[in-house]
């Protein structure tokens, strides 16, 4: 009897110890969204770009305050022209499929990204011409101009260096099972269900990476992604409904880390898209002003976001560098509104204000609607599915839109494209010669003061003509159980899983 | 038979013609642009350029029609704009899945709408009966997202029983896969069921009035006898109807269920696809369903003329 219940616990004990050393930790992380194709030259999401940060490293990264810092790379050098930018790649680092990542897979990537067909990074390598391998571990990239935001570039897909060997033998299938250098190596992917990543043992901080497996999950509805969380069956999920934080903090086993994103929201109003406008509000800028001063944004984050979010002025939010600090954020002025229109010889505005078509964009164009309605403006809200939305955007067909950006690294990412006269994303047809020249000549100048400085003359030129109104930036918020260890926010919104450690539940 | 099948079959080359025409003209005169939705926040135009011309969007509706025709006619249902994955692997990889969903609802609508439609209708006017009535319209009226999430709530969350979303193939185990399917399947069948129950009911009604069965009453068999073998038997053929559209309506109409419990069907295929304007993998798919549907009619004819051997003969 004795006997057999010794053997009984010594066979409980091996069992026990086998299975610690064959427990696979696998980390389960709810996305929002299904990725798009994953191969960094054509990427566009930004659930993309989660799945990315475990998968591909880049030349350059960033902290957790949005300081760009080495990764691939260990570091470079501007010429005095602004011309010529020298980096030295980190020795030793294997790709995936075990070839070396050298300097002349850093040209080979380079030149990828920037002459594929269809590739969504030509115009993010736009200012570089050439790049030339000067020996294993060095290379030189040629510009056509100085571009300062061209490191913050190289920090995200522009930057992630593939293998050679494997993308010559996928072809244009090498979305399909991408090969690159970061600390997760590929597994599979099932459309619309999951993509799995293990662990890379020969990566070259191998130390850091504590999880065997990752697998993301997309699960579109944020109340079953947070009912997954709550449940165990996932570990991590980012962008939870702001209306269910409060669920998730009386939550013992959720904590919520959270970072302000680089991005902002704002009403973009159509002034000369395709044509000029004449309505009043696109015609005059009293109107507008009148306009931003009957709106409140601290009610719209309070109304809509139950105060989670962070009210703004500007391209940038509050807490980035970038921010100017001098140009306060207005408040709410009734009178003074009024005093606009009668000024502008309006008595009341019409116009239709295009909105897309999920309960939070709703909500925040009721608010506007209402608080705008006080003064004079007789607003009609137009939900429009996002699809339908790009189109009516693009063809003009619209008077204002509330709508955001996901944010960029560098301020020009921000800024440029979306102020000057041929700017890409310049929806509301804004054209001012001299904001081109101070936007031009900052992403040309040579320190970060002077860039500044130029930025600081531009938004004092273009904020007062109210094209695009700056009214909040969201804060993102990645929910995960108190299992998941050492995970920090990044303000680009990325997952990075390097030092995160998973402890049995 | 044979020829009874074959008839039916060939009806169904034009019905898909006609499927091809619509979906190709409603999702072309949709607004939205798919280039606009492929470039992402940063709107290159070049980009845009680039996909029009690769997808051949800036063609013609009618020349991108007959080059998609050209294309099924060699067995090719295209690339998903979005994933660049055949569309044809998208959906043998998302069918299988579906249709286990629809046939698990299915058999759970049929163990619950079976017993309790034919109580009722023997029954008629007892308790059984009111509460078999009220059972459906409350199966009826609570939507599936609804009750499919009070039960992630309940049962995953509150009592920690079961995953609360999620998909795991079969060949990865069918306990991990039932484990999955329980609720979606309880959620789509109970509705279902429902629906099943009240038309069972209703044509038990009529049978059981028929003078067939009095004749077997008064042969003397019993009650179970009659009620099972003569009657419902005979009250099935328009619950076999039924039974056949739900199955369809299943394979495309699971939508929200698989959006709440985030299984990767063919509904949430087509919503994400409609979305997305990805053209090709909404089209295939489409054609796959209406193939589907014309497939499920013709095997209810079928089974008709099992549960009924006169309609074969005709």
């Amino acid at each position: 009897m004795v006997t057999s219940v010794r053997r009984t616990s010594v066979v409980a004990v091996a069992a026990v110890l086998l299975s610690a050393a064959l427990a696979q930790t696998t980390l389960r992380i709810g996305l929002a969204e299904d990725p798009d194709v994953l191969d960094p030259a054509l990427a566009r999401t930004y659930v993309g770009r989660i799945v990315f940060a475990s998968l591909c490293d880049k030349l350059f990264d960033i902290d957790t305050s949005a300081a760009i810092v080495p990764q691939l790379a260990t570091g470079y050098t501007v010429s005095d022209d602004g011309l010529t930018i020298t980096i030295d790649i980190r020795q030793g680092v294997l790709f995936h499929d075990g070839t070396p990542m050298d300097a002349e897979a850093v040209k080979y990537s380079l030149d990828r990204a920037k002459n594929l067909p269809g590739s969504n990074r030509a115009s993010e390598l736009e200012q570089l011409e050439s790049v030339t391998v000067v020996d294993e571990d060095t290379v030189e990239l040629h510009l056509s101009t100085p571009f300062a935001p061209l490191i913050a570039q190289l920090a995200d897909r522009a930057g992630m260096i593939v293998s050679p060997t494997a993308a010559e033998a996928a072809g244009e299938g090498f979305g399909n099972a991408p090969v690159c250098a970061g600390p997760f190596r590929f597994v599979e992917r099932v459309a619309q269900d999951r993509i799995v990543l293990e662990r890379f043992a020969d990566y070259y901080a191998a130390d850091q990476v504590a999880i065997d497996r990752v697998v993301f999950l997309p699960i579109p509805d944020s109340s079953v992604r947070l009912a997954n969380l709550q449940s165990g069956d996932l570990d991590l999920i980012e962008r939870p409904a702001p209306t269910d934080l409060p669920t998730m903090r009386s939550d013992p086993n959720i904590v919520i880390p959270s970072v302000p994103s680089l991005g902002y929201q704002g009403i973009t109003i159509n002034i000369a898209n395709p044509e000029p406008r004449t309505d009043p509000l696109s015609a005059d800028v009293r109107v507008r002003e009148a306009f931003e001063l009957a709106i409140d944004r601290n009610t719209i984050n309070d109304v809509v976001f139950g105060g989670e979010f962070v009210v703004g002025n500007q391209p940038v939010p509050p807490s980035s560098p970038w921010y100017v600090p001098e140009v306060a954020i207005p408040t709410r002025d009734v009178e003074r509104a009024r005093a606009l229109l009668d000024e502008a010889g309006v008595d009341r505005v019409q116009f239709e204000m295009m909105v897309a078509n999920n309960p939070e964009a709703i909500r925040v164009g009721e608010v506007i609607q209402a608080l705008a309605g006080e003064v004079g403006f007789d607003i009609t809200l137009r939900a429009t599915e996002f699809a339908t939305a790009l189109d009516l955007q693009e063809q003009g067909q619209y008077a204002a839109f509330p709508v955001g950006w996901s944010g960029r690294i560098d301020p020009d990412g921000n800024i440029h494209q979306f102020h000057t006269c041929e700017g890409a994303l310049n929806e509301s047809g804004y054209c001012d010669e001299e904001v081109d020249r101070l936007l031009n000549e900052a992403r040309a100048a040579p320190t970060t003061e002077a860039r500044y400085d130029l930025y600081r003359q531009a938004l004092e030129r273009y904020l007062p003509d109210r094209h695009i109104i700056y009214l909040y930036h969201t804060v993102l918020f990645f929910p995960h159980r108190t299992n998941v260890e050492g995970f920090q926010a990044y303000p680009d919104g990325l997952i990075r899983l390097q030092g995160v450690t998973l402890a049995q539940r | 038979m044979l020829p009874f099948v074959g008839r039916r079959a060939l009806t169904a080359i034009p019905t898909l013609f006609i499927v091809t025409l619509m979906v190709f003209a409603i999702q072309r005169s949709l607004p939205g642009d798919p280039a606009l939705i492929l470039a992402g926040e940063q709107q290159d135009p070049e980009v845009i350029a680039f996909i029009r011309e690769r997808y051949r969007l800036d063609d013609p509706v009618p020349v991108q029609y007959l080059a998609w025709l050209g294309q099924l006619a060699r067995g090719d249902l295209g690339r998903s704009l979005r994933t660049n994955e055949r569309v044809l692997d998208l959906i043998g990889s998302k069918l299988p899945v579906t249709i286990e969903l629809a046939v698990l609802s299915m058999l759970v609508a049929l163990v619950i709408a079976l017993p309790i439609g034919v109580l009722a209708a023997v029954r008629r006017g007892t308790a059984v009966d009111y509460g078999g009535t009220v059972l459906a319209l409350t199966g009826l009226s609570v939507p599936n997202f609804w009750l499919g999430i009070m039960l992630i709530l309940l049962v995953s969350v509150r009592l920690g029983w079961l995953p609360a979303s999620g998909y795991v193939p079969l060949s990865e185990g069918v306990w991990e896969n039932l484990r999955r399917m329980i609720m979606p399947a309880f959620v789509l069948g109970t509705g279902l069921a429902a629906v099943l129950m009240r038309q069972l009911r209703s044509s038990m009604l009529g049978v059981l009035r028929q003078d067939y069965v009095r004749t077997a009453r008064a042969k003397g068999l019993r009650g179970a006898a009659v009620n099972v073998r003569h009657a419902a038997r005979n009250a099935l053929i328009p619950v076999v109807t039924i039974l056949g559209l739900q199955l369809g309506a299943l394979l495309s109409g699971a939508v929200l269920t698989e959006q709440v419990f985030t299984i990767p069907g063919f509904g949430k295929l087509v919503v994400d696809a409609v979305f997305n304007r990805d053209y090709a993998v909404v089209q295939g798919v489409v054609l796959v369903t209406a193939t589907g549907y014309i497939l499920i009619n013709l095997l209810v004819d079928v089974a008709y003329a099992v549960l009924d051997p006169r309609i074969g003969a005709r």
